[in-house]
């Protein structure tokens, strides 16, 4: 997943990314739209795939590059994600911290929400 | 039928868990909890306590181990995974310690030891009858904030995110 940010960092490769995200497109198409000379779009390609971010899709004489948007989506909302990771975690502490309060109040009865 | 439905008889203490990205290399952990800081600190920092919520069952991963030296200078260290024999550690070192108030640790990912050591500064403030806890978790750089992340996901949290969100339905 670093190559992932890793991929993404690069400007040019980052607006391949959005122009990829209204469709499958060739190699000619990226370089005519995104201004970029094509071997220059092809090596970023290449980085692209190898961080999962692009499949590319054979289609008659052309090679189609696609996104693939299980990866982008993962990258979307990775602080989503570490959210989720902790609030799982504090799921489990509300619960640990409800029995711990209750074992004490058994012990001392009442509330000592102040410590003296 | 909706949320209101069966939420509400345990949500008037429902608690939101807010994570920001405070800079480039910091992320904010925000989360009130229905105890005295006393409590919280003391599961935030007690192994036999933090084995009972640090490695969310939810999420498949167990704590196999947990060693805290609490005092400053002392270490800790993590031991947890899917399966004991492909575990990982966090660890590091206290650098203070203010009993039911304030943590700072340094961490390190044992996988990793390349990217460095982060930074994580906890405080629990008694706010009424809840506590407040705010951890503040600063990475060595921006790239291993952002990997670490991924990482955490990759490995924690693909396949489990959907059984995640019913368990956390269920709970409510």
């Amino acid at each position: 997943m670093v190559e992932t940010f890793a991929a993404l960092s690069e400007p040019n490769r980052f607006r391949i990314v959005e122009l990829l995200r209204s469709g499958p497109r060739a190699v000619s198409e990226i370089g005519d739209r995104l201004r970029l000379k094509q071997p220059q779009v092809s090596q970023h390609l290449r980085v692209l795939k190898a961080a999962g971010l692009v499949d590319v899709q054979p289609r008659a004489q052309h090679r189609l590059y696609e996104l693939r948007g299980r990866r982008l989506r993962q990258m979307h909302d990775w602080l989503d994600r570490y959210r989720d990771l902790w609030e799982a975690r504090f799921e489990g502490l509300d619960e640990l911290v409800e029995d711990l309060q209750k074992r004490e109040g058994v012990k001392s009865h009442g509330r000592n929400d102040k410590r003296k | 039928m909706d949320a209101t439905t069966r939420g509400n008889e345990r949500s008037a203490g429902v608690n939101k868990t807010i994570v920001e990205r405070s800079s480039d290399r910091e992320l904010l952990i925000t989360r009130s909890f229905n105890a005295p800081p006393r409590i919280v600190y003391d599961a935030w920092t007690k192994p036999e306590l933090l084995k009972r919520w640090w490695a969310p069952k939810a999420l498949g991963v167990t704590l196999f181990s947990c060693e805290v030296d609490l005092r400053v200078g002392g270490r800790y260290r993590y031991v947890f995974g899917h399966e004991e024999a492909k575990a990982m550690a966090f660890s590091g070192t206290y650098n203070e310690v203010v009993p039911f108030s304030r943590l700072v640790y340094t961490q390190i990912f044992e996988p990793m030891p390349e990217a460095g050591e982060g930074t994580i500064t906890t405080t629990f403030e008694a706010q009424g009858a809840k506590t407040l806890v705010v951890s503040r978790e600063l990475f060595p750089t921006k790239e291993v904030l952002e990997g670490v992340l991924a990482s955490g996901m990759e490995k924690g949290m693909r396949a489990t995110l959907e059984q995640l969100e019913e368990l956390v339905a269920t709970l409510v």
